[in-house]
């Protein structure tokens, strides 16, 4: 266990979260007789989620920071309608479409943050209201019409990267990309560990990085392979791209940086962040702002994906966004989440969505098993936590070691005294 | 609901209001805890502890903060029910096994916690018989909840109305009221954790004679605290825990216990001397503040400081003397880029020129450093870790454009660490599992990471143990050693005699005097503390010493 904590870093929420996607994610190739990773059904789940996982990334800064937004699919919509009727009507190019989108998305958010920050009011009240105001502006504005969006706009929410260079049988560009992403992590690592020696600080074994280097390139290039070997004219879709650049960025933002700090500051605790010179009106303004800016973003990729605005577009996302964040290991009362568990939470619900579908089993019992699956995750987040222990896999990986220290009793190893007391506190536990 | 051994005559909880008469003689055992043992994943809080308490004293529980005190108690309470520690409880002879609070106040063992348990926005009455309502199928009878309600507060000497909101009274009261919360469930041993940890002198004497009058009706009290003077003042026994151990049980009158032998028992040595060796040096006056007044947040016709002055020097501890609600605290914060109350008058100089600080962004980067008397709601981000709390007050130090520099935020963390001694594994360490003495290293190191030319220490000791007490006192010397000026804010006024080179005291907002190191005596002080001003409200409400929360 210590070598599995070891070789995935110390988080061990985000750990269990990552196995129990990947579980899954093997159960349901093998439920479904193989037909869940074939290229042209997860090229499928990207460009049918990417829309929520780009909300999941603002909302699980919003809910860090202590607050909710329920106005993201209302939000979405409107900006949605705004960009297809501006670009119809004034000939806008998809370019400006898409800056006039962001621009409205920033309005949209400035009004939100101003009633949440400076006046006060609560995040969930001045969201309802905005869920509310803006769907009846979408369907004001589009006149409850459904509004097609021209093909070179389309291409952010249904394009894919173009075919370049020889024929491989692969997509050029996927590859590429794949290797250097790759290529990337691994100089990465090897730099960042070199600086640390240099600085004298305590690292990690050598082989405990090789190891996990070993399993992300492994990782990164089954999908890579995954992705271009589709259709001739499929690969990774542009808007998991677009995903793959926001999730990048803002979990650097979220880690790295003053405001990102900030943020986790004034969830954990405003009065605190406060008397530390943090600004938390700003804080928060920013928060609701930047919320309603890739609401307005995820609004213009399913348009483009669906190739029309409509009057009912984005209605429930706000609920699938949230899901995701709690499943992804988020706290209610604010100050805890990440940005990659979000992004994790979202892709176990459209497996788990993606997988039920190629079953053939019908929207009612996806949606009671999506309800379950959502309480469960967190419910066992919560157990954990009122009992003190680390997750899922810890306990997994416990209760596995037992079965082992049962078979091998004659010749306990050398550490028993640390490991029965574990042991007979799981056993306490589970009796 | 009463056992068959109950001795005490009706055993309705209704009808408690009389005196629990012992039938067992006092003196004898009425509690006896055996070989406790307990531990949690990783740890083991408590290991072989045993005690016995007899019945009718006050039994008071020692130990430095981590010791295992809380632990006990809870396990005596059931919090941690039977079968999760081993060991074994006797109560009145019986061996129990408690597996809820319900249980062990069914037996008669009930605990006050050291937060207080009451629901503001409700009565005194509705508080006192929460969830041991005197009702009819469901259908409380107001009548004699009230009847009852006056009883219990004329035995704990509480005059108010049982329709008063517990928000309405002072926190003095409020324990009182938890007092006659547990009198009303028939207790035979009242466990009280820190009870008067946020009360003031006055209302403190008064808690603790009740205990003594409750003592003379043959109730049996269990007495955490860390203060001593009260425990020596009132305790008949004293059990010492120390890491998770019973060192040994004093007999207060039979082993002529003080003080320092209780000290010498927590920390299991002699502290040779309560305050560590330090000459000041001090240099000319940097910093000062004149004629500061601002007004209440909310209040608009109270002055919460009145045209006060007061200037510190360079290598020099100040210390600020005053009761409770006096306004240090919010004179304070006020000065610490206006976070609290309304600015009216007043200047602030610092090396000759005159800041103004209206944010605490300001404050911070003119080199002062507040560090809060409440650690925990206003101190901490409980849910960070020890390396991001120690940069999060001055990131910009480590920061390039807007990225932090993870290389540096560890090697800081890790030096503050080492230098300030905090007992944690590393600094990736969550800082809401450290104890108190711990946390208030990381908050300091939070501080002296922004390079403070002023250091405001708010009840910088609060709650911590006597050892690490001793650290901090020596770190506030260094600090001053090293040329910053120290404002030492404290309720402790041995603490304030033995750090300060010059006291101030306060009263109702004004600056009532200053006395040098050789002058200060706790009479002195408290003469100026009680001092009275000229023009301001005198009137102070019960609740103006919660208000800077």
């Amino acid at each position: 266990m210590d070598k599995v904590k070891k070789i995935f870093g110390g988080d061990t929420r985000q750990l269990g979260m990552i196995f129990a996607l990947v579980a899954l994610i093997i159960f349901f190739q093998i439920w479904t007789g193989g037909l869940t990773l074939t290229p042209d059904n997860v090229i499928n789940i990207f460009q049918q989620n990417s829309y929520i996982l780009v909300l999941a990334i603002g909302m699980v800064l919003v809910i860090i920071a202590g607050h909710i937004d329920l106005s993201v699919g209302s939000v979405a919509a409107f900006v949605g309608i705004c960009v297809a009727i501006a670009m119809r009507d004034w000939n806008l190019s998809w370019w400006m479409g898409i800056l006039l989108g962001l621009a409205i998305g920033a309005l949209v958010g400035a009004w939100q943050g101003l009633w949440t920050a400076y006046v006060g009011i609560p995040a969930f009240i001045v969201t309802l209201s905005g869920m509310l105001l803006f769907r009846g502006a979408n369907q004001y504005v589009g006149k409850s019409n459904s509004v097609p969006v021209s093909e070179d706009f389309q291409v952010i929410g249904g394009g894919y990267l173009p075919e370049i260079g020889p024929n491989t049988g692969y997509n050029n560009l996927t590859v590429l990309i794949g290797l250097l992403l790759a290529v990337g992590i691994v100089v990465g690592a090897v730099r960042s560990r070199r600086a640390l020696v240099k600085l004298g600080a305590e690292v990690e074994d050598a082989w405990i990085m090789w190891v996990r280097l070993g399993l992300i390139c492994a990782a990164i290039i089954g999908a890579t392979l995954l992705f271009g070997s589709g259709r001739p004219g499929t690969s990774f879709p542009i808007s998991g791209i677009i995903l793959a650049v926001l999730v990048l960025l803002y979990g650097f933002i979220s880690n790295r940086t003053v405001i990102g700090r900030h943020i986790y500051a004034v969830g954990g605790n405003r009065h605190a962040a406060e008397l530390s010179g943090v600004k938390s009106k700003k804080v928060n303004f920013l928060v609701m702002m930047n919320m309603s800016i890739l609401a307005a973003l995820a609004g213009m990729i399913f348009v483009a994906r669906s190739t029309a605005s409509g009057p009912s577009d984005g209605v429930g996302w706000e609920l699938d966004a949230i899901a995701a964040v709690f499943i992804g290991g988020a706290a209610v009362t604010g100050g805890v989440g990440t940005v990659v568990g979000s992004i994790v939470g979202g892709l176990v619900m459209a497996v788990l969505n993606n997988g039920l579908q190629l079953q053939g089993i019908g929207a009612d019992a996806t949606q009671m098993i999506k309800g379950l699956v959502l309480l469960v995750a967190v419910a066992f987040d919560v157990y954990n936590k009122s009992q003190g222990r680390a997750s899922l896999i810890g306990m997994m990986m416990r209760n596995f070691r037992r079965g082992n220290d049962d078979d091998t009793s004659a010749t306990p190893p050398p550490s028993a005294a640390t490991e029965t007391s574990s042991v007979s506190e799981t056993i306490r536990q589970s009796s | 609901m009463s056992t068959p051994s109950n001795p005490a005559p009706g055993s309705s909880s209704a009808e408690t209001a009389g005196a629990a008469q012992p039938a067992a003689p006092p003196g004898s055992i009425i509690l006896e805890m055996r070989e406790i043992t307990k531990e949690f994943p990783g740890v083991k809080a408590l290991s072989d502890v045993s005690m016995a308490v007899r019945r009718g004293e006050v039994h008071a529980i020692c130990g430095e903060n981590g010791a295992g005190k809380s632990t006990l108690m809870k396990v005596l309470s059931g919090v941690h029910p039977a079968g999760t520690y081993d060991g074994e409880i006797h109560f009145e002879g019986k061996l129990c096994e408690f597996n809820n609070i319900r249980d062990s106040e069914h037996a008669g063992i009930v605990i006050i916690h050291q937060e207080l348990a009451l629901i503001p926005e409700m009565s005194i009455a509705e508080n006192i018989f929460l969830g041991n309502e005197t009702a009819k199928g469901g259908v409380i009878d107001w009548l004699s909840t009230r009847v009852k309600a006056r009883e219990l507060l004329a035995r704990v000497g509480l005059e108010e109305e049982p329709d008063t909101k517990i928000r309405d009274i002072g926190v003095g009261k409020q324990q009182l009221v938890e007092i006659a919360k547990a009198l009303s469930k028939d207790v035979k041993l009242l466990i009280l954790d820190e009870p008067t940890a946020a009360l003031n002198e006055g209302d403190s004497q008064h808690l603790l004679d009740l205990i003594a009058g409750l003592r003379s009706k043959g109730v049996t009290c269990i007495m955490i605290s860390h203060k001593l003077n009260e425990i020596e003042q009132i305790a008949d026994s004293i059990t010492i825990i120390r890491d998770g151990k019973s060192i040994e049980t004093l007999r207060v009158k039979e082993d002529g216990v003080d003080e320092n032998r209780i000290i010498r028992g927590m920390v299991g040595r002699d502290l040779e001397s309560r305050f560590p060796d330090h000459t000041p040096d001090i240099g000319e006056v940097f910093f000062e503040v004149k004629n500061w007044t601002v007004r209440h947040p909310s209040v608009p016709d109270r002055l919460v400081a009145k045209h006060s002055d007061f200037f510190v020097r360079r290598g020099e501890i100040v210390g600020f003397a005053g009761l409770m609600g006096a306004g240090r605290t919010e004179l304070m914060r006020s000065l610490f880029g206006r976070s609290y109350g309304t600015y009216v008058e007043g200047t602030i100089i610092k090396d000759g020129k005159e800041l103004r600080l209206r944010t605490v962004a300001d404050a911070i980067d003119a080199g002062l450093a507040y560090v809060t008397e409440d650690r925990k709601t206003l101190g901490l981000n409980l849910l960070d870790d020890i390396k991001r709390t120690t940069v999060s007050a001055r990131l910009q130090r480590i920061t390039k454009g807007f990225v932090v520099d993870e290389r540096e935020e560890y090697n800081y963390a890790e030096s503050y660490r080492k230098s300030l001694r905090t007992k944690a594994p590393n600094v990736d360490e969550g800082v809401g599992k450290l104890s108190g003495g711990n946390q208030q290293k990381v908050v300091l190191a939070k501080w002296l990471f922004t390079e403070p030319d002023l250091l405001i220490l708010d009840e910088p000791t609060r709650g911590i143990d006597v050892g690490a007490k001793f650290e901090i006192y020596g770190i506030i010397q260094r600090m001053a050693s090293e040329g910053k000026g120290v404002i030492l804010v404290s309720s402790e006024l041995p603490e304030l005699i033995g750090l300060s080179d010059r006291i101030y005291t306060i009263a109702e907002g004004a600056v009532t005097g200053v006395l040098s190191r050789e002058e200060a005596d706790q009479e002195s002080l408290m003469r100026l503390m009680t001092r009275r001003t000229h023009g301001g409200s005198a009137e102070t409400t019960p609740t103006s010493s919660r208000e800077s929360a």
